[in-house]
């Protein structure tokens, strides 16, 4: 099915807002890591990490190439990910974050994982068909996301003297990050109505249980979610972000249109 | 949290464990290699995360390598090469009907 035939008009612009949230989101913390591929503190996640990452590339294809035939504009997946300017993109300000050390890449990685699981399960009910069989996938691999970062936020956390540190340390660097998960506008409420978002209620749940499971595991103190910063889904994004695209769209930037 | 682990070796808090992936359903479990991992839960995902990227399996068995018991090489000639010499026990002497199929 291509184009947006099959679509309503307003419900085909929420769709395409959506697909670049989740998109923006899967892209750049694919990237963030993936600056760890050769720099990990062991060979096993040397491995793990940029595993993950390929996973979160793969989910940003999809949106990407879905969105460009949805806006018909003749836009390839490459356009979105390597052509647009920091104030286009529109993920939440967590994901850009700087990875900082192993236990606040692994934290971010379980929080996110922890969110877009429940999502994805919710969506694999979505009332489009090429979203619902994306969420079939997704859903498998933010699983073992949520396995594979949680069981090291347990045993950071519940580890030594200095682990303990490090991954109380991250979550106060990722604290004010966590509520633009949750944030929800106009459009995100149509999407609901509209089946191409689940009811943000159940996502939360999920959340919290994930989370408080293991961080009673990990010693680490209950989450609470208070004001925060946010502005990401508006393309208001950190310093860090123009560092961050100036690596990953160099090649485009530089050698237009170049393959491999 | 315990707080004598300062004085423990990297290699006393990741020991090394053995990896067997079964290929497919049917087939026996066979060693791959190893990983590095804190315990049993760790090393399972360490070995998902090193040996079945490219689909290589569907069960996963790791094993501290510190477990395995290993034959002596000081002894491998009066192991193995007695062996050698006794050529009737390879099962080449027998003409196997077709409708037996691979065995």
């Amino acid at each position: 099915m291509a184009g947006r035939d099959h679509l309503a008009d307003d419900t085909a612009d929420d769709l395409l807002a959506l697909l670049l949230w989740i998109g923006d989101d899967h892209l750049i913390l694919g990237h963030r890591l993936s600056e760890w591929c050769g720099h990990a503190p062991m060979l096993e996640e040397d491995l793990a990490l940029p595993n993950m990452a390929l996973d979160l590339i793969g989910t940003a294809r999809m949106c990407y190439g879905y969105a460009a035939e949805i806006e018909g504009g003749g836009r390839s997946e490459d356009d979105y990910a390597f052509l647009r300017d920091g104030t286009d993109f529109r993920h939440m300000l967590m994901v850009e974050r700087p990875n900082g050390d192993f236990a606040h890449t692994m934290l971010r990685q379980f929080l996110f994982a922890a969110w877009m699981h429940p999502l994805w399960d919710g969506l694999t009910g979505a009332s489009d068909a090429r979203l619902a069989d994306h969420a079939g996938k997704a859903v498998k691999e933010m699983a073992y996301h949520v396995r594979h970062s949680g069981e090291w936020v347990i045993r950071l956390g519940d580890g030594t003297a200095e682990s303990a540190r490090r991954m109380r340390a991250a979550l106060d660097d990722l604290g004010p990050y966590i509520g633009e998960m949750f944030e929800s506008d106009e459009t995100s409420a149509r999407l609901v109505v509209a089946g191409l978002l689940p009811d943000p209620a159940t996502v939360r749940a999920a959340f919290d249980s994930t989370v408080a499971r293991t961080f009673t595991m990990a010693q680490l103190p209950p989450l609470e979610i208070g004001a925060g910063i946010s502005g990401g889904r508006a393309g208001r994004h950190g310093e860090v972000l123009g560092h961050l695209l100036a690596e990953m769209q160099f090649l485009q930037r530089a050698y237009p249109g170049q393959t491999w | 949290m315990s707080d004598d682990t300062r004085s423990l070796s990297p290699r006393d808090l990741m020991p090394i464990w053995e990896v067997f992936i079964r290929p497919r359903t049917g087939l026996a479990h066979s060693h791959v290699g190893s990983v590095h991992a804190s315990d049993e839960v760790m090393a399972v995902q360490a070995a998902r995360d090193v040996y079945t990227r490219r689909g290589e399996g569907v069960s996963i068995w790791v094993v501290p390598s510190a477990s395995i018991t290993a034959s002596d090489p000081d002894q491998r000639d009066e192991n193995f090469d007695p062996a050698a010499s006794k050529v009737y026990r390879h099962p080449s002497f027998y003409d196997i009907p077709d409708d037996v199929g691979h065995m």
